[in-house]
């Protein structure tokens, strides 16, 4: 058994409560509600800069059973902002692990909730849409609770990606290398660079705020837009340096947030999705090549499919076949392409890593 | 590619007498397939040899032939019909022998009926052992070390060369009948008899065994396209040395890192797509070595199997129905989820709870019988529950068994001293899972216990849980029992009956349900719906739990 067993309460914005325990710092932290359907993969994802200032709710419903391990972070912390599941697991058992998930949420200042009804709380976003909740283990008076969460700002017109991005400028990868890749992050998981420096690139990863002309001084082959959190309407820095970028007419892949921002820069807009789309069994259809895809998805907003439609220089490449969400783009007078899916997928399927092939070998070409 | 409409009749083969081995999953997944097929327009004929089936009734299938399983019938049928195609796939190991007899003997080309769902190739790289471990070699996927022999001397030889332990593993063979392990040098030469005999073709394969690792299995759909996708990831509980059909089972996969379950996704696939002309269910097994994570490939079935039939029911998904829409040339992506029947086919369920399978075992109508598990099937049933967390699942499984058990926390107190059990506890046997919970609830380490049995350590705390709630009930009496702690025992489990034996005092099973009833600990229920709550379900089904 869990050694905490101390009371912890989940207040929604709608007023819906919940009733569970304690789990991994004793405090109060507030966010928006998001779900993840993922069986695997828990650190990954609780370390993913995408989930900054979401309040997550696991759907399996025992987390923390393998522990944790150093190297399968998708950044240097903890990056959701609080956690809700069923059953988290003080106990684990795979050799290799580093620790329990109890002590790795302590140490990374992270509130959880467990003991809840998850999947009544799922079912509850799915049909009232995402909205701001507040878990607290130390103020139990529900409407000092209420008055907290008021503070939380909600996430929509939110920018956030500065707030994750690099501060300083780094390389990786081999300096040799004729594959140059400048990356503007905002918020950039590092299996993505992983999978750019498997193939061989020397990247350079950038500040979000960063003008062409200093991307430029690294003399880049290419061009990579990363993810991030937030809402991408609010990012008008970005999107006016993407619009910069693609008149370099170099090879540009973006993915995720940055396949957003591609759109915004094409003028075709974004929304705020119902309850977004989070998990690793999401079905995607390459439309050119017509092979399909499971994918790992985390995303609250998304491109809107009337105006890529109506594009005549944006074409459509992969489409979602849950609920026929545009999934890819391409420019068809630019080698720039994007997918709001996540074809590193760590964690998650790798069935859509080819994508980084087809960039790099853009790159070649190009 | 859409469906192939030159199919106008197809011939679905039974998998003939219920034994161990082979239950009624094979009647459940060829049901599926004639509903399935005829819903697309297609007269669905079937061949069995066992009238206590539900596929063999009259309303299943356009036209039912009870006959005996053999060649001659095909053919009977073949001579009687015009029918297009053959699905082999349904009627698990003794289909796809009798379909590949048939194509040996040349009756499917002689009256123009294709084979569809699987081609022989297939058939013969997943069962014979030499060809499976050459493919794999091929695509770079580890196999145990093994040797095929044709005789007894071979055998023999080679088992000195691999060394001790071993599998010896009988070709062609179902419920891994003929198979068994060999310790030592005295137990090979009646392993290397039975194996031999026991094979149709008298055939054996030597090979290492990977004792102690941990095994999973991955159940796949893939379509003419080529598109796969996994429906569902069991694992094991009991380790690599019993069969799956003795295992109890834990469904998702409850101890895999997404790296560890990620390298068997791609490997599984990889495998699916070596081996040639097939669309349908598969299912592929593997051995983990919990020190390193390596992989070991142990056996791909180019069929829907009896773990498929487990895989339907734990996530909704309708492997077999799907399967054999696959099989007439339907891709994935075409094909709508049955549940909610809005979205995509072409998915993996995500689960929000928790599968347990145990199997029963009836080793007192079989007066002396071995009764350790190993490599050959023994168990003639199981049971699956379905539960909010591992251990309620697995205390509802144990209540369902119709044996004493009246679930994982009271099976009458065991006689054995905590040494003895930990002796005991060393050979799998039916009862194991109950004696280790005698052994945690005398105190010894789940270390211990571990290192015993093989048995990953999160199970032997998931246990160890319920022995500290069950030690817990046992300080109170009824009227002093708190709501916070039934409500904790029923979270983990526990039934009204288990309860009131547990607890001090004389209380009845009524008295406890009318206790929490008063206090509103009542059941919730929840669906079964592929997707984890994320869509909305149309034709779920439920199960009941306790929230809040």
């Amino acid at each position: 058994m869990n050694k905490l067993s101390q009371p912890a309460i989940l207040l929604l914005e709608d007023g819906h409560i919940f009733y569970g325990q304690a789990f991994g710092k004793i405090g109060t932290t507030s966010g928006e509600l998001c779900f993840n359907t993922g069986m695997t993969g828990y650190q990954e994802v609780f370390t993913d800069p995408s989930y900054t200032g979401q309040v997550l709710i696991m759907n399996n419903v025992h987390v923390g059973n393998y522990g944790v391990k150093d190297i399968d972070v998708e950044s240097n912390s903890v990056k959701i902002r609080g956690l809700i599941a069923r059953n988290l697991e003080e106990q684990f058992s795979r050799i290799q692990a580093n620790g329990s998930l109890q002590d790795y949420l302590v140490a990374n200042n992270l509130v959880a909730i467990e003991g809840i009804d998850t999947r009544a709380l799922v079912a509850h976003i799915r049909t009232s849409g995402a909205m701001n909740c507040i878990i607290s283990s130390e103020i139990l008076d529900e409407d000092k609770l209420k008055a907290e969460l008021a503070k939380c700002s909600s996430m929509d017109g939110l920018e956030l990606a500065s707030t994750v991005s690099t501060n300083e400028v780094y390389e990786l990868g081999d300096v040799n290398s004729s594959i140059k890749i400048a990356v503007l992050d905002f918020g950039i998981k590092k299996n993505i660079l992983n999978c750019l420096v498997e193939r061989g690139a020397h990247v350079r990863v950038h500040p979000a705020k960063t003008s062409l002309n200093e991307l430029k001084e690294f003399n880049p082959n290419g061009y990579f837009i990363s993810n991030g959190p937030g809402d991408p309407s609010a990012m008008p820095y970005a999107v006016a340096t993407i619009k910069e970028i693609l008149k370099e007419n170099r090879p540009l892949f973006g993915i995720c947030l940055g396949h957003q921002l591609l759109a915004l820069a094409n003028d075709i807009p974004t929304f705020k999705m119902h309850h977004g789309h989070r998990g690793l069994n999401h079905p995607v259809k390459n439309i050119i090549t017509g092979r399909c895809e499971i994918t790992t998805q985390n995303h609250g907003f998304g491109v809107d499919p009337e105006a890529v439609r109506k594009h005549t220089n944006v074409e459509i490449t992969h489409l979602n076949l849950n609920d026929n969400s545009i999934e890819g783009i391409r420019l068809i007078d630019k080698p720039a392409f994007s997918v709001q899916y996540h074809p590193e997928a760590t964690p998650g399927p790798h069935d859509s890593r080819y994508l980084f092939d087809d960039f790099i070998t853009m790159m070649h070409q190009n | 590619m859409p469906k192939d409409n030159s199919i106008k009749s197809v011939l679905i083969v039974g998998s003939g007498p219920i034994i161990i081995g082979q239950a009624c999953e094979f009647d459940y997944s060829g049901s599926q397939a004639a509903r399935s097929l005829r819903e697309e327009g297609i007269k669905v004929y079937l061949i069995n040899s066992n009238p206590a089936t539900i596929m063999t009734d009259p309303m299943m299938a356009d036209k039912v032939y009870l006959l005996p399983l053999n060649v001659e019938s095909i053919e009977q049928i073949l001579q009687e019909n015009q029918i297009d195609a053959v699905l082999p796939t349904m009627g698990g190991q003794t289909a796809l022998n009798l379909c590949k007899e048939a194509d040996e003997m040349g009756i499917w080309e002689k009256y123009n009926c294709r084979m569809i769902g699987v081609d022989v190739a297939a058939i013969n790289t997943a069962e014979d052992r030499d060809l499976f471990r050459q493919l794999m070699v091929k695509i770079g996927i580890q196999v145990a070390p093994s040797h095929v022999a044709n005789s007894f001397l071979e055998g023999k030889e080679y088992a000195q060369q691999i060394g001790f332990p071993l599998v010896i593993r009988s070709s062609f063979t179902l419920g891994g009948s003929g198979g068994g392990f060999v310790h030592d040098k005295s137990e090979l030469d009646e392993a290397l008899k039975r194996g031999l005999e026991a094979s149709p073709i008298h055939e054996v394969l030597v090979e290492k065994a990977v004792l102690g690792w941990k095994e999973f299995e991955l159940e796949l759909l893939r379509d003419q396209n080529d598109n796969v996708v996994i429906i569902c990831t069991v694992e094991n509980l009991d380790p690599m040395g019993v069969h799956t059909g003795d295992s109890i089972t834990v469904a998702p996969a409850m101890t895999l890192s997404d790296t560890a379950f990620q390298d068997m996704r791609n490997k599984a696939i990889l495998m699916m797509r070596s081996l040639g002309n097939f669309s349908g269910g598969c299912n592929v097994q593997f051995a983990l070595n919990p020190e390193t994570e390596e992989l070991i490939a142990v056996e791909i079935n180019p069929r829907v199997s009896r773990s498929s039939a487990l895989a339907s029911k734990a996530t909704g998904y309708p492997i077999a129905k799907i399967a054999a829409k696959l099989a007439i040339g339907y891709s994935l992506d075409e094909l709508k989820n049955q549940i909610t029947q809005t979205t995509s086919a072409y998915f993996e369920p995500a689960l929000d709870y928790v599968i347990v399978k145990v199997p029963r075992w009836n080793f007192d109508k079989f007066k002396g019988a071995n009764d350790t598990l190993g490599l050959q099937m023994k168990s003639v049933g199981e049971v699956m529950a379905i539960g909010r967390s591992f251990t309620e699942a697995i205390q509802k499984a144990c209540q369902s068994l119709e044996n004493n058990a009246v679930g994982l926390g009271y099976y009458g107190k065991s006689l054995m001293k905590s040494e003895e059990i930990l002796e005991y506890i060393k050979v799998p046997k039916w009862d194991r899972i109950f004696r280790i919970k005698d052994a945690l609830m005398q105190g010894v380490t789940v270390k211990t216990i571990a290192q015993a049995t093989g048995i990953d350590r999160w199970f032997l705390y998931q246990i160890q849980k319920i022995c500290t709630i069950e030690k817990e009930l046992g300080k109170c009496f009824l009227e002093t029992l708190p709501d916070e702690l039934m409500k904790e025992a029923k979270r983990n489990g526990f039934g009204d009956e288990q309860i009131a034996k547990i607890l001090s005092g004389d209380c009845t099973e009524d008295e406890v349900y009318e206790k929490r009833k008063a206090a509103g600990i009542t059941r919730v229920y929840k669906m079964v719906d592929t997707c984890a709550a994320e869509f909305e379900a149309k034709t779920p089904y439920f199960y009941s739990t306790f929230e809040g």
